[in-house]
């Protein structure tokens, strides 16, 4: 177990290394139009890192997910997207209902 | 100062059937618990999600503590796992930018850059006058931001009550409710082949470099996507 003193540490290191990308980003939006083709190129990275980061999360989680099997995490995905498709684009029910199944699921 | 109606306007996303508040709390009392699992006091987690803000990077210290990782090994895991907040920022600030707005408010305010915020207003800006933007992000960012560090408390103080299939049905919401909401977006070409791509790419660059495969992929999809939304026109 971590000493109180590393765990402080660990705490501004982590929230450094966080808040160093959001205040470039910040820098570099003073320069970028909204018109221009580099915001449009921007936009196309973001949600794609954001993709990968969700694609990895689902396929190869860290922490916890880590001890549910691959093939529940995918049937929960695939149903709750359905869920979320049929019922008009309502986010409450097919994100309570990811829970519960997968937690169900896994304890069986 | 600060336009009290646009800010509330943000507040409110809290509210409703497209509400953040179900995924923001599962996922942040699933940190709480593994925070004081892997050692922390109260405060140090409370201090953790004022700080930092960002659950995957929170994730990779508290995984990187567990595994005696030294702070300039952890110090560059999370910073790679959380660069994607600096193209996110470049693909929002802009939208939000005023000349009558003073400058500490984009600042201060980027700190509340993280994945469900984003989406919230990329979502929503369209609906605020231009000039009010940046408090209307300040109101999603306050809504997101408390809600996280209230639930990082709960989760702390109620490790105990959570067994390990909890927790794992907690985990799953967060990534759920961020793919619904990226279908969402996928309102023109670029944008849904990047999301497409990006899910694909994240998983199998991960198997040849795990710290990098979030930077490579999403450089790769994203400029596939741009370049193919470019050559149609859209």
């Amino acid at each position: 177990m971590a000493s109180s003193q590393i765990i402080i540490l660990a705490i501004v290191a982590t929230s450094a290394a966080t808040y160093i990308s959001r205040f470039m980003g910040v820098i570099t939006s003073e320069r970028v139009s909204t018109k221009s083709k580099i915001f449009k190129w921007f936009n196309c990275v973001a949600y794609s890192t954001l993709a990968a980061l969700l694609g990895r999360m689902i396929i190869y989680p860290a922490g916890v997910l880590a001890e549910s099997e691959l093939i529940i995490r995918l049937i929960v995905f695939f149903l709750c997207i359905a869920l979320f498709i049929i019922s008009k684009k309502n986010l409450v029910i097919p994100t309570l209902i990811s829970a519960i199944l997968l937690s169900t699921l896994n304890s069986l | 100062m600060i336009n009290s109606q646009a800010l509330f306007t943000g507040l409110k996303c809290l509210k409703g059937a497209r509400s953040p508040a179900i995924p923001l709390s599962a996922c942040f009392i699933a940190l709480g618990a593994l925070l004081k699992d892997a050692g922390f006091n109260i405060q140090q987690s409370a201090a953790s999600s004022f700080f930092t803000y960002a659950l995957p990077g929170q994730l990779v210290m508290a995984e990187s503590l567990l595994l005696g990782a030294s702070i300039l090994n952890i110090f560059i895991a999370v910073w790679l796992v959380n660069f994607r907040l600096y193209p996110m920022t470049v693909s929002l600030f802009p939208l939000l930018d005023h000349k009558s707005q003073p400058k500490w408010k984009y600042y201060l305010s980027c700190h509340f850059l993280a994945v469900t915020s984003w989406l919230i207003a990329k979502d929503g800006y369209k609906e605020i006058d231009k000039k009010h933007r940046i408090d209307f992000w300040i109101g999603i960012g306050i809504g997101t931001w408390s809600t996280a560090i209230l639930m990082t408390l709960i989760g702390f103080l109620g490790a105990d009550l959570l067994n390990k299939d909890m927790l794992i049905g907690l985990a799953i919401v967060n990534p759920i409710y961020f793919f619904c909401m990226m279908i969402g977006a996928m309102k023109n070409l670029s944008v849904s082949i990047s999301v497409i791509l990006g899910t694909v790419l994240g998983p199998i660059i991960f198997l040849f470099s795990a710290e990098w495969s979030l930077l490579f992929a999403g450089l790769i999809s994203g400029s596939i996507a741009f370049l193919i939304g470019e050559n149609n026109g859209k």
